[in-house]
């Protein structure tokens, strides 16, 4: 993976940076320590790691606007961490950056039921925020895998998504204001406790916008009363273009469930080895889960099932209690885990069209044999948002590389058939080489123009999202300008 | 008037263009600050692109009849979850609103307060920057983070980055039954705790409105909920109880089955109750502050009528000539132009939506407000600057609606 020659200017000066930065923020909050920023060396794609030439833990939006003056005017350039959990390297430093962690800013702000809201400081992981609320009955909806680590900033930079998202949608649409701080040191607060301001809309163009545009310090997030109840059902057939087929009539008939979670044959026999959920033998497998009263759930789960018989299931497994419910949900929950345990893997994030599920599916498998890889595939499949985990040995010479040509393999196909790169993980670095593959030369244009406009400097988050040769002359320019 | 025909048409225009362009779909919405410049519509740019229901997904050209969406959609069952208002009867207009007007202008209804806005089903959309160059971003596909967003930038947008050329949506299933309780008689106060109560309910409320002066003139507050018949009549019974306090809810009494029910939110949905006043303003607020706002605020010195939706998070203010010209003194002027008790309001609404935080819009009014007055609600310093960048970024020539969303 290129990243950009470190600035020997910057290198040069570290010293003073430092010293700056250490006279506003205290000192045990600037780490310049090589043992102790190699923590901060790389997130959860650990196959790319580069020391940082500090790090630096503020506890206020004031305190981080500071940083970012100092750094704007000493030319540096900041990479933000929440808590470090992007599986595309969206938090990877360069050797002549500043990494801004925001995790000691962590506070629960402001809660009003009644307007159905809560702001926190934006280092608050994502599932202490529903913690924050669940005694009153209330949830906040985006659920990330990684929901116990992951921090709202990064699920805001990242535009993050979770198995419930078919029914409540993704950070973006469950976000109603930010303090926002720019490169340059400029506080703005966007938005708040209302819906739809007029004008631009400036939160929907920072989510998602990979912290390159700039820095959110506070969130004010919609929370949802909690459902009465909510149970799944277990559903198995013998391929998969029957279980896509499945998934697309259910939609059709007029049911939204909250998840439909989709596991193949490979996935199934790899977690049974590890969590022994008891999930039937059999080459595909959902899990359909429907919210509401007693009464309601029957009766969706009813129609569900008359939809599932129609396509002639394996088995059909209802959940008669909480813990039935449970173990339905075990095996899903544990699969990333479980295959970490027998390989090393790369899990893709690719979107495609619902009704483009069983071609997509039976493709992978093609080229999964052709590159002579296993690929195991666990997703979103209501939302078409796919995680092909494909299986290699980091120990065995050229096994990355073969396992890195069947993923842009697979992505393509994504793209291909009408879906993107990257449904909720992000482009990070992972993916950045492959955005011509989605995006012609005038789209990511549009995008950088964004970023001309919020950082002219490209200082925030540098060598993320845009391909290195697309970006190449602004940076230059930038740096010219320095 | 400028009508391209298609894509390739529109961007040659735009390329060629050297003097404004007043960008419009159908026409409906005379919103915004008065453009001058040639009429550009993209009503050429027809037709339904692609729907497939078993993905939920619609894509269509911007031009298309928002009825035509509608009626394919219907065929399948399934819906704009957003509900996007029709302007023409608060504004009086003639025309065929457009999907790329609904998406240009983030327009959407009551069942935003539940299910989201224009922007939240948004799946990507084709544009023209104001150079001519053609640009896509997002696609058609429900979750979707490669690159940055600007499908959202250009929803809202009206025409000032880019002019769309093509939309895509999240569509979803159309409820089977729909069931309305109406409680008679609250006060503002009452009317948000009720729909507050409502909407913190497991319940699933898909609109919650408060009009002070009904059709028989009583205050009436209308909660809808929808879904599977048996699932509404539990949930309707449900939330009658739970709103006991605020006096018996009637379920559907007075909306005879789904064609007046239908009605009733359409009702609420285009603010036809506003149809006769000359001015008008939607203002995005915190619900809880809403009485304050209009009882011990806007209501002790200035004359003027509101409708609630969303809870009471939008609050349509609107005014007739003869509240005009009374508030037309409100300042010790001594005047009594119409002209000026709208500015007068104008300027108190925005006032007080900077201290409370919100915004408010006029929406309605005559050209010479429109003109006189900043539209929208005026931006921090910060969010201003970046505005006039992005303007600079996608409309070099300044050619787009220039003035309809600031300098």
């Amino acid at each position: 993976m290129e990243m950009p020659a470190p600035s020997r200017d910057i290198l040069h000066k570290r010293d003073r940076i430092i010293d700056r930065l250490r006279s506003v923020l205290a000192d045990e909050h600037v780490i310049s320590d090589a043992m102790e920023t190699r923590v901060y060396e790389c997130d959860a794609l650990t196959a790319y790691a580069c020391q940082p030439m500090c790090v630096v833990l503020p506890g206020s939006t004031d305190e981080v606007s500071a940083v970012l003056r100092i750094c704007h005017e000493e030319g540096v350039p900041v990479v933000p961490r929440g808590s470090g959990t992007s599986l595309a390297g969206g938090a990877l430093p360069t050797e002549d950056s500043v990494v801004l962690g925001v995790s000691r800013m962590n506070a629960v702000l402001e809660t009003d039921y009644d307007n159905r809201f809560i702001r926190v400081e934006t280092g608050r992981t994502n599932l202490s925020v529903t913690g924050a609320v669940e005694q009153d009955g209330f949830f906040y909806a985006p659920d990330p895998s990684s929901q116990l680590a992951c921090a709202i900033a990064g699920n805001i930079a990242m535009n993050s998504g979770g198995a419930h998202c078919l029914k409540y949608g993704v950070t973006t649409n469950n976000i109603l204001g930010v303090t926002c701080v720019l490169m340059d040191g400029t506080v703005t607060k966007i938005g708040g406790p209302y819906m739809d301001a007029a004008g631009y809309d400036w939160l929907g163009l920072i989510c998602g916008s990979e912290g390159q545009l700039g820095i959110v310090t506070e969130a004010t997030l919609r929370i949802l009363p909690k459902p009465e109840g909510a149970r799944p059902v277990l559903i198995g057939y013998d391929s998969a273009e029957v279980a896509g087929a499945c998934v697309s009539d259910i939609i059709k008939a007029g049911v939204l469930p909250v998840a439909i979670e989709y596991m193949d044959r490979k996935v199934i026999e790899v977690v049974e080895d590890h969590a022994k959920a008891g999930y039937p033998d059999c080459e595909a497998l959902l899990i359909v889960e429907v919210e509401g009263s007693p009464e309601e759930i029957e009766a969706q789960l009813g129609l569900i099932k008359e939809i599932a018989r129609a396509h002639d299931p394996i088995e059909i497994r209802d959940a008669e209690d909480d813990e039935e419910a449970a173990r339905i949900w075990l095996g899903r929950k544990s699969a990333f885990g479980a295959m970490g345990q027998i390989n090393d893997y790369m899990c893709l994030d690719g979107t495609v069209p619902v009704s483009k599920l069983p071609h997509v599916l039976k493709r992978i498998g093609e080229l999964s044999n052709e590159f002579g890889l296993d690929v195991g595939n666990v997703f979103h499949a209501g939302d078409g948002n796919m995680h092909p985990l494909i299986l290699f040995d980091a120990n065995k010479p050229g096994d990355l590389e073969t396992c890195e040509a069947l993923g842009a393999e697979i992505l393509k196909l994504c793209v291909e058939v009408g879906g993107c790169l990257t449904g909720e993980h992000g482009v990070g670095i992972e993916k950045r080489d492959l955005m011509h593959v989605q995006f012609d030369t005038a789209d990511i244009e549009a995008q950088m123009r964004v970023k001309d406009v919020f950082d002219p400097a490209w200082l925030l988050n540098p060598a993320k999202v845009f391909p290195l040769g697309a970006s190449r002359s602004r940076r230059a320019r930038a740096a010219d300008a320095a | 008037m400028f009508s391209p025909r298609d894509e390739k048409d529109l961007s040659d225009l735009v390329a060629g263009a050297t003097d404004a362009l007043a960008v419009i779909g159908g026409g409906t919405r005379t919103v915004g600050a008065p453009v001058q410049g040639g009429v550009l519509t993209t009503s050429g740019l027809s037709g339904i692109t692609l729907y497939d229901p078993g993905a939920l997904t619609l894509v269509a050209q911007a031009g298309t009849p928002v009825s035509e969406i509608e009626a394919a959609l219907d065929a399948e069952n399934q819906m704009l979850a957003f509900e996007p208002m029709d302007h023409r009867t608060l504004l009086d207009t003639e025309g065929v609103p457009t999907i790329g007007g609904v998406v240009g202008a983030n327009v959407s209804g009551p069942r935003r307060v539940q299910a989201g806005a224009c922007r939240d089903f948004l799946l990507g959309v084709r544009c023209v920057d104001g150079s001519g160059t053609i640009v896509k971003n997002g696609g058609r596909v429900m979750k979707n983070v490669t690159g940055y967003d600007l499908a959202r930038l250009m929803c809202g947008s009206r025409g000032t980055l880019g002019i769309l050329s093509e939309v895509g949506f999240k569509v979803l299933p159309k409820p089977e039954a729909t069931a309305v309780l109406l409680l008679t008689g609250l006060t503002i106060g009452e009317a948000v705790k009720a729909m507050a109560s409502a909407l913190t309910s497991p319940f699933e409320v898909t609109g919650a409105a408060h009009v002070p002066v009904g059709l028989d003139s009583a205050p009436v507050t209308m909660l809808r909920l929808e879904g599977f018949e048996d699932s509404v009549a539990y949930r309707a019974n449900q939330l009658k109880a739970r709103l006991a306090a605020f006096g018996p809810a009637d379920i559907e009494r007075r909306v005879e089955g789904p064609e007046n029910t239908k009605a009733g939110w359409a009702w609420v949905r285009d603010v036809a109750a506003f149809a006769e006043k000359t001015a008008v303003w939607r203002v995005s607020v915190k619900a809880s502050e809403v009485e304050a706002m209009l009882e011990s605020g806007i209501w002790q010195t200035l004359a003027c009528d509101a409708i609630l939706d969303l809870g009471g998070g939008l609050v349509w203010i609107g005014a007739d000539d003869a509240q005009l010209s009374d508030n037309a003194n409100w300042d010790g002027s001594g005047s009594s132009d119409r002209l000026h008790g709208a500015e007068n309001l104008h300027a108190t609404l925005q006032e007080c939506m900077r201290l409370t935080g919100g915004h408010a819009t006029l929406v309605k009014g005559p050209e010479a407000l429109r003109s006189k007055v900043p539209v929208f609600q005026p931006e921090p310093a910060p969010l201003a600057t970046l505005a006039q960048g992005l303007r600079r970024q996608f409309d070099p020539k300044g050619i787009l609606n220039p003035g309809l969303m600031g300098q």
